[in-house]
């Protein structure tokens, strides 16, 4: 996949955002994961987070998809602040997430781990159920349209390749992420032709109005779908770059704290 | 490839044969415990075993402890033990023998207030295991202590210095509840079952057998209750989910806090409901009422299918666990053996139950 891809990226500038969080810190303890960062997504638009092992990227969107609670700083939906008491609130705002560790139950089916926590139900009060046939059809639909063919919707995810598991997760967010989709390393397990099919979905969603976040170690496949690129080093922003601002060597000496790179790869004979 | 047609077959996937499908549930062991139990009975036992009033022999303490094992089972696929619920038996009967001896209340209000009492320790017992992050294991087995010797310190409070409480029958026998948790169902029909020698009988016309014990009736209907539960509701899902892996779970939206607790204050509902049972039966309450039930109804879990570490494992199963306990118990009064080795083919069982359970979860999960 080239750097200047088919697709037709979205206008961010006017918009306002749909998340907006300030000076966020979070602290473990004694551990400062971060300690102020600043990031905002717009309708329309996938917004890259990079950086190093460690940096803070995880720690960060999960404290924008309610499983953490911000030490400091102030998160805003569509311009109300607002507070996520748990990853259900959040989802409930339509933001869904893919997760670096995926979420999945691998004792549980794939059709049973992509509505967890959101399973569609059939009938009345006391006859009101878990609507399996719906789930099940629903789930092979939407795998399917990530290029994947599952054998059956009952089979456990444990049971599932690792690229596999990945794009029922990717399935699952993309299913349900109304507002804003966040993706954590999502690409990381992933097949040439997934790949291609994840960054073609992320652009997919992007022009129905959907906000991305999209985290990824790989700048090419950053700079294929990416709008704005912010880096994050040691808990801290080192900046956000529209794109065309800046180039892919810059974006990865950003990531990697340039210098060492460079001695790295010159060793490497500038394979990396 | 089709991309329309959703029941399209994929060819890397072999038809699989009906009996590689069966390996891949939960209550296979429990169902092939029961076949070997039933065969080696049918082949050593007395034959009056498997007549009507055998079988509701062994029915009765199968489903006293199926209502127990079933609770377990919910509350292990949602990844927690509770140790507490074999003294929490004898604490329910106690409080329930309270209000209806000594505060002369009718069993309309002494039932819900006997399953509230209960379903609020189980509450608390969730919320520490939850707040502290403890393994519900030792949370528990505090519990086990504390509600066994509440039991005995205060039915000797009430009784001045006993630890039964009786008179439970005189207060309660012609209540109009009654029968919904003492004695026998369907009296009528085994009557006139008798009536025309369908049924045994006496030689002085009556039945043999009165008519079905009302725990089983309980025991069945709590068996098909929660297994719909599990397999057809949202909250379901969350059990296998919360079980499975708690912070996927809640990661993915499922509400694990209320799920644990709500589990917690069902299994601790379920061992107030055999209480209410036990001690409508027996007309008094015992401070030893109980004992050791919670290993036998995390025993029946297991060989139902539960794994320790939770997220796996099925009502049914527990159903079965329960009918196979209660068929060794009783069972081996039927043969020449000592009724001893009750023990010993218990202990077997759950070894085999683990091994087997072990192996199954590989399956299902292609471990590699
Ligand atoms: N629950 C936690 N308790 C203590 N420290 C934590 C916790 N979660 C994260 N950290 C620390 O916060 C820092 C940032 O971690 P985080 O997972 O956000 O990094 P990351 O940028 O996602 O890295 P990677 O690229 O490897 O996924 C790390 O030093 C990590 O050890
Ligand atoms: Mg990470």
């Amino acid at each position: 996949m080239s750097e200047d891809s088919t697709f037709h990226h979205g206008g961010t500038g006017s918009a306002n955002p749909i998340i907006e969080l300030r000076d966020i810190e979070k602290h473990f303890g004694n551990v400062i994961a971060l300690a102020g960062v600043s990031f905002d997504v717009r309708p329309g638009e996938c917004h890259c987070l990079l950086g190093d092992n460690g940096a803070g990227k995880s720690t960060f969107i999960k404290t924008m998809s309610g499983v953490h609670k911000p030490t400091r700083g102030t998160i805003a939906f569509e311009g109300r602040p607002m507070s996520f008491a748990s990853p259900r609130d959040a989802m409930e705002a339509g933001i869904a997430t893919v997760f670096q560790d995926l979420a999945m139950i691998p004792l549980m089916s794939v059709a049973r781990n992509f509505f967890m926590g959101r399973e569609p139900t059939r009938g009345w009060g006391l006859t009101r159920r878990f609507d399996v046939e719906k789930a099940n059809s629903v789930t092979m639909a939407e795998m399917r349209k990530m290029g994947i063919n599952l054998r059956a919707p009952d089979q456990a995810v444990g049971t599932l390749s690792g690229g596999e598991r990945q794009t029922v997760a990717i399935a699952r967010a993309v299913h349900f992420g109304a507002r804003v989709l966040i993706l954590d390393e999502p690409t990381s397990a992933l097949g040439v032709r997934q790949t291609a099919n994840v960054l073609a979905t992320i652009d997919k969603v992007r022009s129905q109005g959907v906000g991305v976040v999209f985290i990824s170690h790989n700048v090419r496949h950053a700079m294929a779908v990416g709008d704005r690129f912010t880096v994050l080093n040691r808990g801290k922003t080192l900046g956000t770059a529209r794109r065309g601002e800046i180039t892919a060597e810059e974006l990865q000496d950003l990531m990697a704290g340039g210098q060492e790179m460079a001695q790295l790869e010159s060793t490497l004979g500038g394979t990396v | 490839m089709p991309t329309d047609d959703i029941t399209a077959v994929d060819e890397r996937l072999r038809t699989e044969p009906l009996l590689a499908r069966l390996m891949k549930r939960p209550e296979l062991g429990a169902i092939a415990g029961l076949v070997l139990v039933t065969v080696f009975f049918l082949l050593t036992a007395n034959d009056a075993m498997f007549t009507l009033s055998g079988i509701l022999n062994f029915m009765a303490p199968a489903a006293q402890l199926g209502v127990l094992a079933i609770a377990a089972a919910m509350l292990m696929i949602g990844g927690e033990f509770d140790l507490s619920i074999g003294s929490m038996v004898a604490f329910a009967g106690m409080i329930f023998g309270a209000c209806v001896v000594n505060l002369g209340l009718p069993l309309i209000v002494a039932v819900p207030a006997t399953l509230a009492v209960a379903a609020l320790i189980g509450a608390a017992n969730g919320l520490i295991v939850l707040r502290t992050g403890l393994p519900s294991f030792i949370v528990t087995l505090a519990g086990l202590f504390i509600l066994r010797g509440l039991s005995l310190v205060g039915l000797k409070w009430l009784t001045g210095g006993s630890t039964q409480l009786r008179g439970v029958r005189d207060a309660a026998a012609d209540d109009w509840l009654s029968p919904l948790f003492a004695g026998d169902a369907f009296g009528t029909l085994f009557r006139a079952l008798a009536a025309r020698g369908w049924i045994e009988t006496f030689p002085n016309g009556e039945p043999k057998v009165p008519g079905v014990p009302v725990e089983v009736l309980w025991f069945v209907g709590l068996a098909a209750l929660a297994t719909w539960v599990l397999l057809r509701t949202p909250a379901g899902n969350w059990i296998f989910a919360s079980g499975g892996d708690r912070n996927a779970a809640a990661n993915s939206g499922v509400p694990v806090r209320r799920v644990k607790i709500s589990l917690f204050m069902v299994t601790a509902g379920a061992a107030a409901l055999l209480a209410v049972m036990q001690v409508l039966d027996a007309g008094s309450t015992d401070a030893r009422r109980g004992f050791q039930k919670e290993f036998e109804a995390i025993i029946a879990a297991v060989i139902g299918g539960c794994l320790l570490t939770g997220g796996y494992g099925s009502a049914i199963g527990a159903f079965f666990g329960s009918i196979i306990f209660g068929m060794v118990v009783i069972g081996l009064t039927y043969t020449g053996f000592d009724q001893d080795w009750f023990q010993v083919f218990l202990g077997g069982m759950l070894l085999l139950a683990v091994i087997f359970n072990n192996a199954i979860r590989k399956r299902v999960t292609g471990e590699r």
